[in-house]
């Protein structure tokens, strides 16, 4: 029984530590939560931004914007929050979740994509082909570039002729992987994601006027939990700068002040 | 609240419960043979064949879920056969959520009816072929009212792993309604949403369900040493 107690309360001391080096290790890095559109960009930001501070750790998750949102109001972790539309922060701000100001950093933009057949032939018209029998977007309901994706289609005219063709994708990333893997022939997905490694090799794109759905204006916001994070600052400074702004054009992305 | 279920919710728990049906008598049909096969061989495929039966236990939803959208894609196996067979991709289809499921919920089908089977005394089958009962009247009139409480278990368990299954349906399920959309992708789309309530009515909902399942199993197949 002595032995028992004392065995017991070794491994409560060792999960303990586990535990709390575990927490401990996070506070010390800058964690972004990020649109999934920024996979490509915001990578190579970061990799840039750590030429000129080498001591920066940086972790970023990419997902569905709507899902980070509401994560944040039920005391998620991150640092920065990039959304990929202005709603989402502003509402965020508005609940007094935002340490900063609404901060916009990109203009972003739709693309008819299909690894199968060159997009950039397609118009959206044609979607309701028979060839094509599933046509991915991400999904409306909450995602910025699903809602794009609808009101596109919409004013298009072809969304009722498309509607049981659609497929679903959690958020804009995973949209693209449904055309990818060519289980959906297309998708509508980011241009900063069509023009990324891996996808601008395969198949081509049709970018999707902008005068067919509202702007996807990009904001981010830097949490109220990292108010008093430097590295937040920091790196919200550098997103303005010459550097992150010619990484952001070079996927596609319009940047805010050279819009209208 | 004034906020019940919505028309999508109820399409979404009908179609769930028919994915489940659908699936747990597909798994009752071949779960059966593999677990007597399971419960009598002496081969040294045992050890192999049981492994790969309890794969899905071990493995995360992700790893089927990623492995199974290859598989069905243009460029798979399966997307390959399908499409010779002029069915076109099982993906993002309710026959794909069928194929996912099975292998997703074999392993809580094939586990409780091989123990059961297990059990069973090898004399009484003996008795039966001394009665000259064929092997398959045997199955059916021996081992088969011997194995009730397993044959429950598989059933129940089967049922409600399908109901709980979330990470290989949103990989492979494209979220379309009536068709892909089940309980749990839907209270998923909720919460992203920020539709608390209905969220809330659809996940009391399967917490009652679950309770009451497991109570029905539970108290209809006690746990206790049986002769």
């Amino acid at each position: 029984m002595h032995v028992a107690i004392r065995f017991a309360a070794r491994v409560i001391i060792l999960v303990g530590f586990i535990v709390v080096g575990q927490t401990a290790y996070a506070e010390e890095k800058l964690i972004i939560a990020a649109a999934a559109d920024l996979k490509f960009a915001l990578d190579e930001i970061v990799v840039s931004f750590k030429r000129t501070h080498p001591a920066a750790q940086i972790e970023i998750i990419y997902g569905s914007s709507g899902k980070f949102s509401t994560q944040i109001r039920q005391g998620a972790p991150y640092d920065m929050y990039f959304s990929a539309d202005i709603a989402y922060p502003r509402a965020l701000e508005s609940e007094g979740y935002a340490a900063s100001k609404v901060q916009p950093y990109a203009v972003g933009r739709i693309v008819l994509w299909s690894q199968s057949r060159d997009a950039g032939m397609l118009t959206l018209a044609e979607l309701a082909e028979p060839s094509i029998r599933k046509i991915a977007i991400a999904n409306p309901r909450h995602t910025p570039y699903g809602k794009r994706a609808e009101e596109a289609l919409r004013a298009a005219g072809v969304w009722e002729k498309i509607e049981s063709k659609l497929v679903y994708g959690e958020n804009v990333a995973q949209t693209a992987q449904f055309v990818e893997s060519g289980n959906a022939q297309v998708g509508i997905i980011a241009l900063s994601l069509a023009l990324g490694p891996g996808l601008a090799k395969l198949g081509g794109f049709m970018l999707i006027p902008d005068r067919l759905h509202q702007p996807l204006e990009q904001c981010y916001i830097i949490t109220r939990r990292a108010a008093a994070n430097q590295q937040a600052h920091e790196f919200a400074v550098y997103i303005a700068s010459k550097e992150a702004r010619a990484i952001m054009a070079r996927y596609g992305f319009a940047l805010p002040g050279e819009v209208e | 609240m004034d906020i019940s279920f919505s028309e999508a919710d109820l399409s979404a728990i009908w179609l769930t419960v028919k994915l489940a049906t659908v699936v747990t008598l597909v798994l009752l049909l071949i779960g059966t043979p593999i677990a007597w096969w399971l419960a009598r061989t002496r081969s040294w495929w045992k050890g192999p064949v049981g492994a790969v039966v309890a794969l899905p236990i071990v493995l995360p939803p992700t790893v089927i879920g990623f492995y199974l959208l290859m598989a069905m894609g243009p460029d798979g196996p399966l997307g390959w056969i399908t499409q010779s067979l002029g069915l076109g991709l099982l993906s993002f289809t309710f026959a794909g959520l069928v194929v996912a499921s099975v292998f997703y919920s074999l392993p809580f089908v094939v586990q409780p009816l091989q123990n059961a089977f297990e059990n069973i005394p090898e004399r009484m089958l003996e008795t039966a072929a001394t009665l000259r009962a064929s092997a398959l009247d045997s199955f059916f009139s021996v081992v088969l009212p011997l194995s009730k409480p397993g044959l429950l278990t598989a059933t129940v368990l089967g049922f409600a792993h399908t109901v709980g299954e979330f990470g290989v349906v949103l990989m492979i399920g494209g979220n379309i309604p009536d068709r892909t959309r089940v309980v749990s992708v839907q209270i998923y789309d909720h919460v992203e949403a920020m539709e608390y309530a209905h969220a809330h009515w659809l996940s009391a909902a399967m917490v009652l369900f679950a309770f009451v399942v497991l109570l029905v199993l539970y108290t209809f197949n006690p746990t206790g040493k049986r002769k």
